[in-house]
Formats: C-alpha cells, sequence, structure tokens
C-alpha cells in the first residue's frame, strides 16, 4: 500500500483539473446569477458571450505578440491582454443591454421573453466569434506552461508516482480565489454592491429608496462581463479555445447555479465546485489510484471508470435532476420557486 | 385658511379603469397624526398611494408645504421630504438590519449616523439585532425596520399603509407608541389603517372613506364620539 | 379559424420565391429546400405546441429530434445476427439490470423513512446494480461492437418497413419527454429550459458514444427509403420521357422526382397534423390551455391541474418533433449523430416559431419556410457580400481569405438578428395568434 502515491496521482489527474475546471464554472455561473437575481432572467447567451471575450483577449494577445511583448515574468501574454478583453465585452454587453433588454424590461415583458431575447443575442454573439476565431481549435497558452512538471516533482520527493502543476491551472485557482473575495467584499461592503443587493431583494422597495436601477443593471453587466471574460480566458489557456466548447459550458454552468440556489452567489461558487468534482470524479479511470491503495495481489484489473468522459454532461443533468426533485431552490436558498 | 403642511386636493382617479377615488380629500399638519379609515375596498390605500404620486391623478392636486407636487414621481417626493412604508414587502429581506437603514438613506450623501442612531434609540431592539437578517425578524421587528428605513431620509412626512397588519394586539400598541413619538419630534404622519378604533385614538384628525370618497372628517377623538360613525364603522 | 387573405398571400409569395429558386438556380435545390421546409415545419408545430399553447420553452428540440431518428435505424435496418448471438442477451439484461437499479433505488426512497439510513441504502442499491450492471452490459457491448466493425458493430434493427418508424420515433421522443417534464414542470418556467437543454446534449452523447446501439458517430447509412431513390427512377421510361419533355437531364429530373415523392408523403403527414392542431387548438381543450397560458394562477385557482396539463402538451409537442426527425432521417436515408447540433435544430427551429406567430399553427408552418429558405440562401448571400467588400483587397491576403473564408457564419448572425428584431418590433409574428 502506498496512500502517498495514490494521493499524488488522484491530485495530478483529478483533484488540481477539477479544482480549475470549478474555478472556471464558478466566475461563470456567478454571473448567470447575478444576472439572474438583478434581471430576473435565465442569461442562455453567457456561453457565447464568453467566447466572444476570450476571442478578444485572443486578438489581442496576438497583436501584442507580434509586437514583440511577450510573456510577462513567464506569464501567459494573454494576462496583458485581459484588459482589452474586459473593454471589449463590458461595451459589448452594455450594447446588448442597451438595444435588446432594456425595452422588454422597459414593457415588464415575462421573464420567458428576456430569456428568448437572450437567445437571439446568443445567435449573434456565436456569429461574431465564429467570424473572427472560425470554429476550430485556437491555442494562445504561452510562457512558461509549468510551475512544476511530473519529473521535477519526483526528483524532488523521490516518490514513483509524479505530478505537475500548471501555471494555467495555478493561474486559475488563484484568480478565482482574488474575484471571489473581491465580488464578496463589493457586494458587502460598497455602496453600489449594497444596492445591487437592494435591487434583487426587493425591487419596488429599492426603487422606492432612491437607487437607480439603470444603474444596477449597468453594474450588473459590468461585473458580469469581467466574470465572463476572466472565466472564458482562464478556460482557453487551460483547455484551449473552441467556441462551441464555451456553448456547452451553459449546462454545467446553470447547474452550479441552481444547485447552488439561483440567485445566491456563494451557492453558484459551491455549485460550481460539486458539479466539477462530480463531473471529474465520475468519469475518472481510479484504477491507478486504487492500484497504490489496495494490498499486493488485489490490484483492479479494470479501470475503474464509472463512466466514459463523453457522458460528463450527464453527470451535470443528473446533479440538475435531482436539485430539482428534491430541493428546487438550491443548497442556499435562491429566489424563490 | 392656511395651507396644511400635505394636502390631497379633490383627489379623482385609478389604475387606468374606472375611477377608484372621487374627489378625496386628505390632509395632514406638521406634527400632527391623519388617519384614514373606511370598511374595505373604500380606497384607503389607494388614496395614500394617489398622495404618494403612485397613482395618476385625473383631477385635483397635491401639495407640500403649499408647493404643487402633482406631476412628480414617488422618487422625487422622496427628495422633498415624504416618507413611504409600503403595506407588504417593505424591507430587503435578505440583508442586515442596519444595511437597510443604509438602503433607506441611499439618496443622502452626508453622514447619516446620527440618523441611525435616532433609529435606533427609537427601536432599542434594532441596535441589538443590526447584523442580523431583517428577513429573520419576527412580524412585529419587521415593521420596526420598514419605519426606521423611512425615517433614514429625515422625512417631514411618514406615510404608512396599514402598519399594524398581522402583529399582536401587543406590538400593535407598542408601534402606535412609537409613531406618536415621531410625530412629536416634528413629523407629520399619514397612516392608513384596519384597527379604525387603536387608530383614531392616536390621530389628530381622522379621514373616514368610502367607495372612494370622504365619509367623515373630523379630529379624532370626534369621530369616536361620532355615534353614526360608531354605528357603521367601529362595530358599535 | 381559416386563413386570412393575407395569410394565404404571404403563403403564395413563399411559393413564388421558391418557383423563383426552381427557375434561376435549379430545381433540386428547390425540392431540397421544400422538403426540408416541410420537415421543419413539422417540427415549427410540435414546438408551437409547447409555446404556442401553453408557453412551456423546450430548448431540447435537437435531442427530440434525433431520438426520432434513431427509431428509423432501430425500426428499418435489417438486424445482425451474429451481432444479437455475440451480445445481444447481455445488453438487453444489461439494460434491464440498469432499469431495475434506479427501480430498486425508488423503492427504497419511497418505502424507508427520511434518515441517514436511507441515503445510504440508496447509495448502496446505486453502486451494487451500477457493479451488475456493468459486469453484464460491458462485455456484451464489446462483443457486439467486435462483429464486423467496419460496417456493422452494432446489433442492427427490426428490419421493418421504414414507415412505420415515424410513428416510434414520436412515441420514443414522447417517452423522453415525459422523463424531463415529470422531473422538471410544474417549477420555475425557465427551469425546463435547463433541463431540456441537459436531456439534449446527453441524447447526442448517447447516439454518438453507443456504437451498439446505432454505430455512434461511425454513422449507419443506407437505410431503406419510402420513396425510390433517384438511381432506381432514371432507368423508367416516363422519367426519360418526362426529362424530355421538360428538356432536363435524366439524371436531374429522376433527383427532382423522387425529391417530390418525399414532398408528397411530407405534405401528407404535415396536413393531417395542422388539421389536429387547430381542431385541438379550437375545442374546449385547446382553450382551456391558453386559458392556463394567460393566467396560470388563476387557472391553478380554478382547480386546474395546471402541471398535468403542461405534461400531455409537453409530451405531445415532443412526440412531434420526434416524428420529424424521424422523417428527416428517413429522408436522407442516414443516422449521422455527429451532425447534430443545437443551433440548427433548436435554435432555428424556435426562430422560426417566433418570426411565423407563436400561438398560430399556420404562423409555425410559415416561418418554417421562410427560416429554412433563409438559412440555406443567406450562406451564398454572404459569401456574395464578402466578396463586394473584400474585392478592393489584394488576392491571398490573410484578411481576404479569412472574411471569405467566415462568410458562413453570417448566417448565425443573420438569424439571431431576425429572431430579435421579430421579439422587439413584431412579438406577434407574421401571422398572429387569434
Amino acid at each position: 500500500m502506498e496512500p502517498l502515491n495514490a494521493l499524488v496521482s488522484l491530485s495530478n489527474f483529478m483533484l488540481i483539473p477539477a479544482l480549475a475546471y470549478g474555478s472556471q464554472l464558478a466566475l461563470g455561473a456567478l454571473g448567470i446569477t447575478l444576472i439572474f437575481s438583478i434581471l430576473r432572467f435565465a442569461h442562455f447567451a453567457h456561453g457565447d458571450t464568453m467566447a466572444l471575450g476570450t476571442a478578444a483577449v485572443i486578438g489581442g494577445t496576438f497583436f501584442l505578440q507580434a509586437q514583440g511583448i511577450t510573456e510577462p515574468f513567464g506569464l501567459p501574454t494573454a494576462l496583458l491582454a485581459i484588459p482589452f478583453g474586459l473593454l471589449v465585452m463590458i461595451a459589448y454587453l452594455l450594447t446588448a443591454d442597451k438595444l435588446v433588454y432594456k425595452y422588454f424590461r422597459k414593457v415588464k415583458a415575462k421573464p420567458l421573453t428576456l430569456v428568448m431575447a437572450s437567445l437571439g443575442v446568443m445567435f449573434v454573439t456565436n456569429g461574431i466569434t465564429r467570424l473572427f476565431m472560425g470554429v476550430g481549435e485556437t491555442r494562445f497558452e504561452d510562457g512558461n506552461r509549468f510551475l512544476f512538471t511530473v519529473r521535477e516533482f519526483r526528483d524532488f520527493t523521490g516518490l514513483a508516482e509524479g505530478m505537475a502543476l500548471r501555471s494555467a491551472q495555478a493561474l486559475t485557482i488563484i484568480t478565482a480565489l482574488v474575484v471571489m473575495v473581491a465580488l464578496f467584499w463589493f457586494l458587502n461592503r460598497t455602496r453600489s454592491g449594497k444596492s445591487m443587493r437592494a435591487y434583487s431583494d426587493n425591487e419596488d422597495l429599492a426603487l422606492l429608496s432612491g437607487i437607480n436601477p439603470e444603474r444596477v443593471v449597468m453594474i450588473t453587466w459590468t461585473i458580469t462581463a469581467i466574470l465572463l471574460v476572466l472565466a472564458g480566458t482562464l478556460y482557453g489557456l487551460d483547455k484551449g479555445f473552441r467556441p462551441f466548447n464555451y456553448f456547452q459550458l451553459l449546462l454545467p454552468m446553470f447547474a452550479a447555479a441552481i444547485l447552488g440556489g439561483l440567485g445566491s452567489p456563494i451557492g453558484a461558487i459551491v455549485g460550481a465546485y460539486v458539479v466539477a468534482f462530480a463531473e471529474m470524479g465520475i468519469t475518472y479511470a481510479w484504477r491507478r489510484v486504487f492500484t497504490y491503495l489496495m494490498p499486493e495481489g488485489l490490484e483492479p484489473t479494470s479501470m475503474m471508470q464509472l463512466l466514459p468522459v463523453d457522458y460528463k454532461f450527464a453527470v451535470t443533468f443528473a446533479i440538475l435532476v435531482i436539485v430539482l426533485l428534491f430541493r428546487p431552490t438550491g443548497i442556499f436558498k435562491g429566489k424563490v420557486l | 385658511m392656511t395651507q396644511p403642511f400635505l394636502i390631497g386636493d379633490s383627489m379623482t382617479g385609478g389604475y387606468g379603469g374606472a375611477d377608484i377615488l372621487h374627489s378625496c380629500t386628505i390632509a395632514v399638519e406638521k406634527g400632527e397624526i391623519a388617519v384614514i379609515v373606511g370598511p374595505n375596498g373604500a380606497g384607503k390605500s389607494t388614496a395614500m398611494k394617489a398622495v404618494f404620486g403612485m397613482l395618476k391623478l385625473r383631477e385635483g392636486s397635491v401639495r407640500l408645504q403649499g408647493e404643487d407636487i402633482t406631476s412628480l414621481t414617488p422618487q422625487a417626493r422622496v427628495r422633498k421630504g415624504m416618507g413611504f412604508v409600503p403595506q407588504t414587502s417593505n424591507i430587503f429581506p435578505s440583508m442586515s438590519v442596519e444595511e437597510n437603514l443604509e438602503m433607506g438613506a441611499f439618496i443622502r450623501h452626508d453622514d447619516i449616523k446620527a440618523t441611525m442612531e435616532q433609529v435606533y434609540e427609537l427601536f432599542p431592539i434594532l441596535r441589538d439585532k443590526r447584523r442580523q437578517a431583517a428577513g429573520e425578524l419576527s412580524g412585529g421587528q419587521r415593521q420596526q425596520v420598514a419605519v426606521g428605513r423611512a425615517l433614514m431620509t429625515k422625512p417631514s412626512v411618514l406615510m404608512l399603509d396599514e402598519p399594524t397588519a398581522g402583529v399582536s394586539p401587543i406590538v400593535m400598541d407598542e408601534l402606535f407608541d412609537r409613531i406618536i413619538e415621531i410625530a412629536r419630534t416634528g413629523i407629520s404622519i399619514l397612516m392608513v389603517e384596519q384597527n379604525a378604533r387603536q387608530a383614531l385614538n392616536i390621530a389628530d384628525k381622522g379621514y373616514v372613506l368610502v367607495q372612494g370618497e370622504n365619509r367623515y372628517t373630523d379630529t379624532g377623538q370626534a369621530l369616536l364620539a361620532d355615534p353614526e360613525v360608531r354605528k357603521s364603522f367601529l362595530g358599535g | 379559424m381559416s386563413l386570412t387573405a393575407r395569410d394565404l398571400g404571404l403563403f403564395a409569395i413563399m411559393f413564388a420565391v421558391l418557383a423563383m429558386v426552381a427557375m434561376f438556380q435549379s430545381p433540386q435545390l428547390a425540392v431540397t429546400i421544400l422538403n426540408m421546409s416541410l420537415i421543419s415545419a413539422i417540427m415549427a408545430l410540435g414546438v408551437n405546441m409547447q409555446w404556442g399553447y401553453a408557453g412551456l420553452f423546450n430548448v431540447g428540440i435537437m435531442g427530440f429530434t434525433a431520438v426520432g431518428g434513431l427509431a428509423v435505424v432501430l425500426i428499418a435496418q435489417p438486424p445482425i445476427p451474429e451481432a444479437w448471438s455475440a451480445g445481444g442477451l447481455g445488453i438487453m439484461l444489461g439494460l434491464m439490470l440498469g432499469v431495475a437499479t434506479i427501480l430498486a433505488a425508488v423503492v427504497v426512497y419511497k418505502r424507508m423513512a427520511p434518515s441517514k439510513m436511507r441515503g445510504l441504502a440508496i447509495f448502496a442499491v446505486l453502486v451494487v446494480g451500477y457493479l451488475v450492471t456493468s459486469y453484464v452490459f460491458g462485455p456484451a457491448k464489446q462483443a457486439v461492437q467486435a462483429v464486423n466493425p467496419a460496417s456493422e458493430g452494432y446489433l442492427g434493427g427490426a428490419g421493418l418497413p421504414v414507415i412505420l418508424a415515424w410513428p416510434v420515433g414520436a412515441v420514443f421522443a414522447a417517452g423522453v419527454a415525459w422523463l424531463v417534464g415529470k422531473v422538471s414542470l410544474g417549477l420555475r418556467s425557465d427551469y425546463l429550459a435547463i433541463a431540456t437543454l441537459g436531456i439534449s446534449e446527453i441524447v447526442i452523447a448517447v447516439l454518438k458514444h453507443e456504437r451498439w446501439l446505432a454505430r455512434g458517430v461511425n454513422n449507419v447509412t443506407g437505410i431503406e427509403r419510402p420513396v425510390a431513390r433517384p438511381i432506381e427512377l432514371q432507368p423508367l421510361p416516363w422519367v426519360q420521357s418526362l426529362a424530355e419533355t421538360l428538356g432536363w437531364s435524366v439524371s436531374q429530373t429522376a433527383s427532382v422526382v423522387s425529391g417530390l415523392g418525399y414532398s408528397a408523403l411530407f405534405l401528407i403527414v404535415l396536413a393531417i397534423l395542422i388539421w389536429l392542431a387547430e381542431r385541438a387548438l379550437n375545442s374546449p381543450w385547446g382553450r382551456m390551455m391558453r386559458a392556463i397560458r394567460d393566467n396560470e394562477i388563476s387557472a391553478r385557482a380554478m382547480g386546474k391541474d395546471v402541471t398535468r396539463r403542461h405534461l400531455m402538451i409537453f409530451v405531445l409537442g415532443s412526440a412531434v418533433c420526434g416524428l420529424a426527425g424521424a422523417m428527416m432521417v428517413s429522408m436522407d436515408g442516414q443516422l449521422t449523430p455527429g451532425s447534430y447540433e443545437p443551433l440548427r435544430f433548436t435554435f432555428l427551429i424556435w426562430v422560426m416559431v417566433i418570426v411565423g406567430g407563436s400561438g398560430n399553427n399556420w404562423g409555425a408552418v410559415l416561418g418554417a419556410f421562410v427560416i429554412w429558405f433563409l438559412w440555406v440562401q443567406v450562406e451564398p448571400a454572404g459569401r456574395w457580400f464578402m466578396e463586394i467588400v473584400t474585392s478592393g483587397m489584394a488576392d491571398g491576403s490573410d484578411l481576404k481569405q479569412h472574411l471569405l473564408g467566415s462568410a458562413a457564419y453570417m448566417r448565425l448572425l443573420t438569424m439571431g438578428i431576425a429572431l430579435l428584431l421579430m421579439l422587439r418590433f413584431a412579438p406577434r409574428g407574421l401571422i398572429p395568434e387569434r
């Protein structure tokens, strides 16, 4: 039995990737939950706007690389391009709001009409992204790709099993942490943040208190844009950029937000990590880990994989179904049904 | 005759369809308590909402300190010094008591500490619970939060829509005491009440509305003494 | 409810446009557009039942379509005896064990009082069930997939006439819809949308990866067709003489005739569905559905079981989508799960319903024709547009190449803008509900 090797193997192939994936989902799910609590609809364009924001960052990255400005302190050039992506995304979402959503708010349309409108925005965004990026995969990760490699880890610890930490993963986890702290500080400590929470709690009373709803909506889109660009860029650095993959993130992001309780930011984060670890855990081949854990002669012969990776959406969906069946308000009671 | 502090003068109007108010007049003097009572569906809340600008008037006007504010939005009226406590959903449930008060003072950009202190002195229980989410408080405490929130703008008129709906009699008495206290500080109170007898008891002026019209208008005590009013509206 | 002169005019314009395609582009193209429009119209009818009658938001049309398509393979393809003998029994047993596991878990959940023990018991049932199921299922699946993998490697179908697959496809879709609806109806309206989005992803994942079922991404091709193929028509004397009269080549004539054969079949189905849908919409049942849609709270207050009605209409609408999916596969003669993407099968149908006029069956049909026509024609138009834009640029420049290559994505943009404009300026659509 070699529990240490088992742990290292598990960390390398499951825990670290799941933590990174969960962080990416959390940033996305936070946006969904914010839009839901302020604008009160399910934002279907989330995945595709994330793709567009990332495309802007990639464009900026390529531009910087062409100028010879690359790899600050060995970090990916994309980090330098993020401000550009933010500007593009904030402008894009605010324009979309002005041209599309604002009208439906004004006429007090049913939530589903807004969902439908977000579908239209999704189409348009999707088209724009593909105009620029095509449908294929774009890789834009550069800089030192590893904080430490499998070989370095093995040499350092002397263990049989190796572990690598990619810079993209480390960056993701750290950024997500910083962003979450900053977001909670904003929501709980600043006047604007509190006015957002007030608006989400009780729209009429917020109006009565002199809170300007259009300003709240603007702040919401701005924060969403920041979350989207960061989540999208980190996801792209980690796994490469393909527009369709971003669309497919929609389901796990929604599942995370609903699992945590729609409208609850802390819920979105918890939900995201639950979804990520469930997806990775159920589609992970546990053979290696158990080979280290079981006594000699009892090593497993099969892959010990509960489901093929192709079915990771099924895992997300199963989580969603369980939540809807047993606790539709989510772990942290979100907005009522 | 001098102008009352706040008056909704001969108000006629409704929510788009048929008129609910018919030339209805409601007024309150500085530092006094005016109470609107009447049977269900008499348009009590509607009359108050009309004074606050949540309903478009077809005829009549609303004047605050002599200034015509008929065309102002409710938000603008808040800035003019009117505070309003709706009957239901009048707090931010997931926010703490203190945050509720802060949100009440959203339009103010000066130091709100002193006002908050006044609210805590008026409702000491809120000071103890200031970090707790307002939605977790009892019904009476929530009403205190709601009133406290409205006081945060330092209004000259406070309008309360059935502040005692759904609270126990003891809490109701307590709340009425606080309202009298608020009036003593020079704030005019305009209030709609189901509990007509208790409300008229503390009222300087009472308005009995029936079907959107003024039926009886007098001091609170006089209305309580009036056998007609007693018979029809106060249950004998 | 009859059509007004204006509605008929809109349809007439649409057919005039199609006729122009036949004249100026090619008759085959016109027939292809016509057939896909008819299939889309049926899907749009199904979605319109859910959205227009009941206000249900189904984002999983792609999944229901694909399930319907699967039915064609399972019904019409000949069975493969070697595969059945290799692992057919194991697969069937495995599937039954899987279902039994879930049922056992449900029984435990219902029988035991809520406690930690119950959670553990359910977990134990699921784990044991999973292990037993995969022990039986895994090897059987491998065995089946190993049988002649280049062209078979799956169990095959029942070898029945292909037309039979259409109603079966509807039933398949209805089954899936029932499961989804049972879980997510009666909750917030957007939950259904998210749940359907999920189920359609899963259906596609299953179709792509369960090779024993329908060969997955290897596709099933050469499925029996309900109408003679062009190649079979070419030698027929009447086709050859028709070609002569029209002045077309024989192969062109044969493919147009074959295509029109499908059109006739589809038209019959569409006509029956419209007739049924219109009758249903104007019956007391239809009025009740719309009453529920317009004011759910008061309908509930009147004692209507809104959730059950919703489930019913959701199942019906999805069944229609499944039927259309089966029709499409039998027209193509192949099931290609790799090409099932949500943009085409789900969101395009939505644009059709909104543009056509939600709540109006004829509107859904017209919307299907208009949008499918645009979908096909915007791409060449986009290329033409890009050619004009790039005409000033040097040949071979990267930007020019890129822009020309991107013309295909113009249509997504166009569809999105069409949807947004309709929602904003004509939310009732081309043929409004009345």
